[in-house]
């Protein structure tokens, strides 16, 4: 039911949600998120460079999205995820959930956003004009969890 | 036991490998760490500090205390920063 993705290519954020939302006549809700890339850094950043673990990166987003479907009352769930070089403004990932009510859909993004920051094997490196660095996990991060 | 050991993030520029293939008698992940870290500095380094560091067995997450019974793949990498 589900769809997860995990590539280095862009992704047409319109075109997904329009599919994704489609010919739906028993959902009421459709609720996306959308992560950019933020120039947070101190110097202007240049490039985040995003590594990941294939293989274990569509499994452990699989369980995430299983979870999310036995807890929620869900139609359908997407989620895209990049990786690779991306630039500030770029588009890193998306989230996308159906439910008859959006009270469902609304909860199942958050928690599927929630379990894809930190339980998702992702690693963000930074690359400014004064070098490169790993981003580093917050304990907001790992707060954020146990709220489910 | 052969393993594939899997480095990723910054463990994977400490050490200078994204991936080796190494035989063990290591019987937890714990144990397979002690014996990294006997190898050489740049092993030792990375290892220094566990609080830092996330397993994963087989593509599961897992703890340091997971036996290696069966296993055939290995990875370590720092906590995740997905989304």
């Amino acid at each position: 039911m589900a769809t997860v993705r995990v590539q280095e290519a862009p992704f047409a954020l319109g075109e997904e949600v329009e599919a994704f939302a489609s010919g739906r006549t028993d959902m009421g809700a459709v609720v996306t998120f959308t992560g950019v890339v933020r120039d947070l850094a101190q110097t202007d950043l240049d490039v985040m460079e995003i590594e990941h673990y294939p293989g274990m990166t569509e499994r452990a987003i699989g369980s995430i999205v299983d979870e999310a479907v036995s807890r929620w009352s869900l139609g359908d769930a997407l989620v895209i995820h990049r990786y690779g070089r991306m630039g500030p403004g770029d588009r890193i990932m998306m989230v996308a959930t159906a439910a008859p009510h959006r009270v469902d859909a609304f909860a199942a993004a958050e928690f599927l956003m929630d379990y894809l920051k930190s339980r998702a094997p992702f690693w963000k490196k930074e690359i400014t004009e004064d070098g490169a660095g790993w981003v580093a996990a917050t304990e907001e991060d790992e707060a954020a969890l146990t709220r489910w | 036991m052969t393993l594939d050991v899997l480095y990723f993030a910054w463990l994977r520029e400490r050490i200078g490998l994204s991936q080796e293939r190494i035989e063990t008698d290591a019987l937890t992940v714990a144990d397979l760490v002690e014996e990294l870290r006997a190898r050489e500095d740049r092993y030792a380094l990375a290892f220094s500090d566990l609080s830092a560091v996330r397993v994963a067995v087989d593509q599961d997450l897992t703890e340091f205390d997971a036996p290696l019974a069966n296993a055939r793949e290995v990875a370590f990498f720092p906590p995740m920063t997905g989304g």
